[in-house]
């Protein structure tokens, strides 16, 4: 119960910060990844999230175990294959031309507008074929 | 430049929001894995993913009520530019491990060279990505 609130009041932050900062609409990321026509705001966002994050990781992993739960829960993957570049660099095509990721996306939901839900439905059928694919799915 | 402060402030409360997760849960605040995982694991195994969307998706509704404006989208991508981005960032984020956040924000963070790879090459391939955008959309 604790863990599933502390999700939910972790989602909430989390789409707060995606909408103030401008990440809720497209033509602020791509106008981040057009090099002729700059917009910076991703990078301030990029760079608030990981300061952020960056020093508080360093505190929190100090301890032994998060607070609700007995393990951490961190990858411990350390290749760099070409599963991560392909991976990375066709997320990075998509990304370019929707001006969409995954949390945006999801949090522009309510915007009912039929846009966001033919990318997040497209987005869910490469989720599965990729899965499909790996086998993580029969 | 009336833009910058929102942006490290919703910057910083998305960092907020990962080190939350990580310091309750234990959890890297991976989004692309939290929604791929609903169709890979068990009801049960998903509960709290389940409500970190439910929170996204207040969330959501609280942005609408504060300002109309937030999620106007003025990228004229038309449907089946829509459908293959989606594909691609379905696809992609699966197979490479991660997004923006996970790789971009909470591996970044804790200085995963993995991480940071993935970060820099969809930023190379996004960039390459709107350049083709705008020469295709030029020349129809």
């Amino acid at each position: 119960m604790k863990k599933e609130i502390v999700a939910l009041v972790s989602g909430f932050i989390f789409s707060i910060g995606l909408g103030i900062s401008g990440m809720t609409q497209p033509q602020n990321v791509i106008g981040f990844l057009d090099l002729q026509n700059w917009n910076p705001q991703l990078l301030f966002v990029m760079l608030g999230a990981v300061l952020t994050h960056a020093i508080l990781y360093r505190i929190i992993r100090k301890r032994n175990t998060p607070m609700f739960d007995s393990v951490w829960h961190i990858t411990t993957k350390k290749e760099i294959n070409a599963k991560l570049i392909i991976g990375s660099a066709v997320f990075g095509i998509g990304w370019g031309i929707g001006g969409f990721c995954p949390g945006p996306a999801i949090t522009s939901l309510v915007s009912f507008e039929l846009n966001v839900y033919i990318f997040v439905i497209s987005m869910l059928v490469g989720m599965y074929v990729s899965l499909k694919s790996s086998g993580a799915v029969k | 430049m009336d833009n910058i402060l929102p942006s490290v402030i919703g910057g910083i409360l998305i960092g907020l929001s990962a080190s939350m997760m990580l310091l309750f849960n234990g959890r890297v605040t991976g989004i692309s894995n939290i929604i791929s995982s609903l169709l890979s694991h068990s009801f049960k195994e998903n509960y709290w993913r389940y409500l970190f969307i439910v929170g996204l998706l207040i969330g959501g509704l609280a942005l609408k009520l504060y300002n109309s404006e937030t999620f106007v989208n003025t990228s004229q991508r038309g449907i089946l530019a829509l459908i293959i981005s989606g594909f691609l960032v379905g696809f992609g984020t699966q197979t490479g491990s991660g997004c923006t956040s996970g790789h971009g924000v909470c591996g970044v963070s804790r200085f995963s060279k993995r991480s940071i790879v993935a970060t820099v090459v969809f930023i190379i391939f996004g960039i390459i990505s709107v350049r083709v955008m705008t020469v295709l959309s030029g020349a129809l």
